[in-house]
């Protein structure tokens, strides 16, 4: 952990429960007192979501749900239709069909109770530049009705939280599109809430601070188990931190789940291994080619690009990776090649993305065909 | 699932209120109200720190003392000599002294206020929805337990407070220069009057208040509404009377009329077109409510007849109260109806835009 502190806030009369079921485990939704009534408990839960503007229909029946104490990242180009479904959980937009539950409510109908148990970041965030970070914060938390001793106590936890104490007292004009970015979400966490909605929460901030931030949300989601729906276009970032991914194009989303589950779904049949031979010279070079390429099932042997880089074997189908790397540490043994590491290449998201909108896009031609 | 694994900390069951559908809660929260009172407060704070602010007291301030210094002496000197002047103090706000041996005349304060108060509720609407939008607080500030209206009634009333707060204190000062320097007193009566005709005025600031919210809600860009909130201030201002005398010289000509029943008939629809400007309203209900004197053919020329006999045989009088309010009801009436117009406008169109920038 970099150097913002990540202590939970804690706050008088506030009894917390820390969750011990982990998320999706049965338990985690059980109401043991509220049996014959089988609506899921998902902080986030959609049915048939669809906003239709004129002619563009940014958002296409969208079923998604997130539960408490986990991450789900939204991925999607820009107008795949993320904000648009933002707005409809925050209650800011209507939904021209289908519904949205978020803690439970309708946002549609109940928008003010909704919005007092979410925090959100909005894309592009902006404070009164004339007004100090802390007194922005103060802002927020007046209009959420915090009494002002809880609420000042709040503030300095969450400007230490996102890194900002330093800087807290200093007119917003002043700050720079990073620290807007963390002042934002510090904004979202002021009224300490159940559900925590981001939208793109990275993207003017440093390499650095991301990782401070992805950091944060982690803490935050394993000691007060809210719900965090966060959308991007950083691919690398929602890999990291994300519990599950929902693939968002053109208002639908084509596919969910956690990062194997979605590498099962659209990966190619086909696995990567990364092996190192301390064999410097060309021959020795050579020798280790031909024996990778002899091995069954290897589709594909990409020599290293640089001295000391591992070389890269592609394997077909991908459920024999592991008999191939079995095959590679016996060549190694009985051929004497100097195998100095072996490993499995984890499917890029990146990768998955591609293939997942490439799909979505086949399929929605041959809905029109 | 977070009081959920928890049931001992859940409400019993039986309990279930129409909240019942809700997952509980971490926390105890108190549903927020009146979140127009916080964005209220907020916008005070920056209005009276802001540079429309020391504008506003120059510009008010000013035109105020210019007149009154003088008004001053001829104030004094009618007010010794002519006795039968009923409600002497109110004097001070309607009088239009004559300057360069009687060839200029000021605009009294009354006078004053008509044309300044236009551009006072246009400076303080014109940017408070769009500027909110161009500076990207709009998705946050709506993301806050409050109404969108919230937003729009917290503005206004912010905007009416900081002007009524200079037009009350300016008002009192001039009173007080009245008592002090020239020696009038106020009567009871003369106080109601102008308590009155405060509200009257701040009524007027409430429908251009308005209008600039219409304009901030509609128009995208805060310099976009500003130039039509200005533009549309100056063109009733100084080109306001004649485009009104064009088109009742078009509709109701006066020229050249010698049937009587047609002259009296054109002469109602003339002062009707005239009232179609706020300033008209504003100023017929200002002199009405501030000199006791003005009775209802000084404001009103009779369109019948009959009228003008009537008008011919009243007496000049001294009117109470109640009876220049029943005189200017229908013109107060007015001004609010356009308020709560603009007010719904900027409502319908608030609630109906997309927040995203």
């Amino acid at each position: 952990m970099t150097a913002p502190s990540t202590r939970p806030i804690r706050r008088k009369g506030t009894t917390r429960q820390r969750s011990t079921t982990a998320p999706g485990e049965p338990g985690a939704t059980g109401r043991p007192h509220q049996t014959g009534d089988d609506r899921p408990r998902a902080p986030i839960r959609t049915r048939g979501l669809t906003k239709v503007y004129g002619e563009l229909v940014a958002v296409d029946h969208l079923d998604l749900e997130v539960q408490a104490g986990e991450i789900f990242g939204l991925l999607g180009q820009n107008g795949a239709g993320k904000t648009t479904t933002i707005l409809m959980l925050l209650g800011l937009t209507e939904p021209t069909e289908g519904q949205a539950r978020v803690v439970g409510l309708d946002p549609a109908r109940r928008p003010l109770e909704v919005k007092r148990r979410v925090g959100y970041l909005p894309d592009a965030v902006g404070f009164y530049g004339d007004l100090t970070g802390r007194q922005n914060l103060r802002y927020t938390a007046q209009l959420n009705r915090i009494p002002r001793d809880e609420a000042n106590a709040t503030i300095d936890e969450v400007l230490e939280q996102v890194g900002l104490s330093a800087r807290a007292d200093d007119p917003a004009e002043t700050y720079s599109r990073g620290m807007l970015q963390r002042l934002g979400i510090a904004d979202a966490l002021v009224k300490d809430p159940d559900v925590l909605i981001l939208d793109e929460p990275t993207t003017a901030i440093d390499p650095l601070g991301v990782t401070e931030i992805l950091d944060l949300l982690r803490t935050l989601v394993r000691d007060r188990s809210m719900a965090v729906l966060l959308s991007s276009h950083l691919l690398n970032q929602v890999q990291h931190v994300c519990d599950r991914i929902g693939i968002f194009a053109a208002g639908r989303l084509i596919g969910q789940g956690s990062m194997p589950e979605l590498a099962k779904r659209f990966g190619e049949d086909v696995a990567h291994i990364e092996a190192e031979f301390d064999a410097s010279d060309e021959a020795g070079d050579a020798r280790v080619r031909e024996v990778l390429a002899g091995i069954p099932n290897v589709t594909n042997v990409a020599s290293p690009s640089a001295p000391g880089t591992p070389w890269t074997i592609e394997v077909r189908p991908a459920q024999d990776e592991i008999r191939v790397r079995r095959a590679i540490l016996a060549a190694s043994s009985s051929l004497s090649l100097d195998l100095t590491s072996i490993g499995t290449l984890p499917p890029s998201l990146e990768e998955l993305y591609r293939r997942a909108v490439e799909r979505a896009a086949h399929g929605h031609a041959r809905d029109v065909r | 699932m977070t009081a959920e694994s928890t049931p001992a900390e859940t409400p019993a069951p039986p309990v279930r209120s129409k909240h019942s559908e809700a997952i509980p809660s971490r926390r105890q929260r108190s549903v927020p109200f009146a979140g127009w009172m916080v964005i209220g407060r907020k916008e005070l704070g920056d209005h009276l720190l802001s540079w429309r602010f020391v504008i506003l007291v120059l510009i008010v301030a000013a035109a105020a003392i210019v007149p009154l210094y003088f008004a001053a002496d001829a104030l004094r000197t009618s007010a010794s000599t002519s006795d039968r002047l009923a409600a002497r103090f109110l004097t001070l706000f309607w009088y239009g002294p004559p300057v360069a041996n009687g060839q200029v005349t000021l605009p009294s304060v009354a006078g004053f206020l008509s044309i300044v108060a236009p551009l006072l509720g246009v400076v303080f609407a014109f940017d408070s929805v769009n500027g909110e939008r161009a500076q990207g607080t709009l998705p946050r500030l709506l993301s806050q337990p409050i109404h969108r209206d919230d937003v729009i009634n917290g503005k206004f009333a912010a905007g009416l407070a900081v002007i009524g707060l200079v037009i009350v204190a300016v008002i009192g000062g001039i009173g007080a220069f009245g008592i002090i320097r020239i020696g009038i007193v106020p009567t009871a009566p003369e106080i109601l009057r102008l308590m009155i005709w405060i509200l009257v005025t701040l009524v007027y600031v409430s429908a251009w208040l308005a209008f600039g919210m219409v304009l901030s809600v509609v128009a995208r860009s805060a310099a976009t509404s500003a130039l039509v909130g200005f533009g549309m201030w100056a063109f009733l201002t100084f080109l306001g009377g004649f485009v009104v005398q064009l088109i009742q010289n078009i509709l109701a000509p006066l020229a050249g009329i010698t049937d009587i029943s047609t002259y009296l008939n054109n002469t109602g629809t003339q002062q009707l077109i005239q009232r179609f400007l706020p300033s008209t309203l504003y100023q017929e209900a200002s002199i009405v409510l501030l000199n006791p004197q003005v009775m209802s053919r000084d404001i009103s020329t009779p369109t019948t007849i009959g009228g003008l006999a009537q008008a011919q045989q009243q007496v000049p009088s001294i009117l109470s109260l109640d009876q220049s309010f029943i005189l200017v009801w229908p013109q107060v009436v007015a001004l609010l109806a356009v308020t709560v117009a603009f007010f719904a406008i900027a409502y319908v169109r608030f609630m109906r835009q997309e927040v995203r920038a």
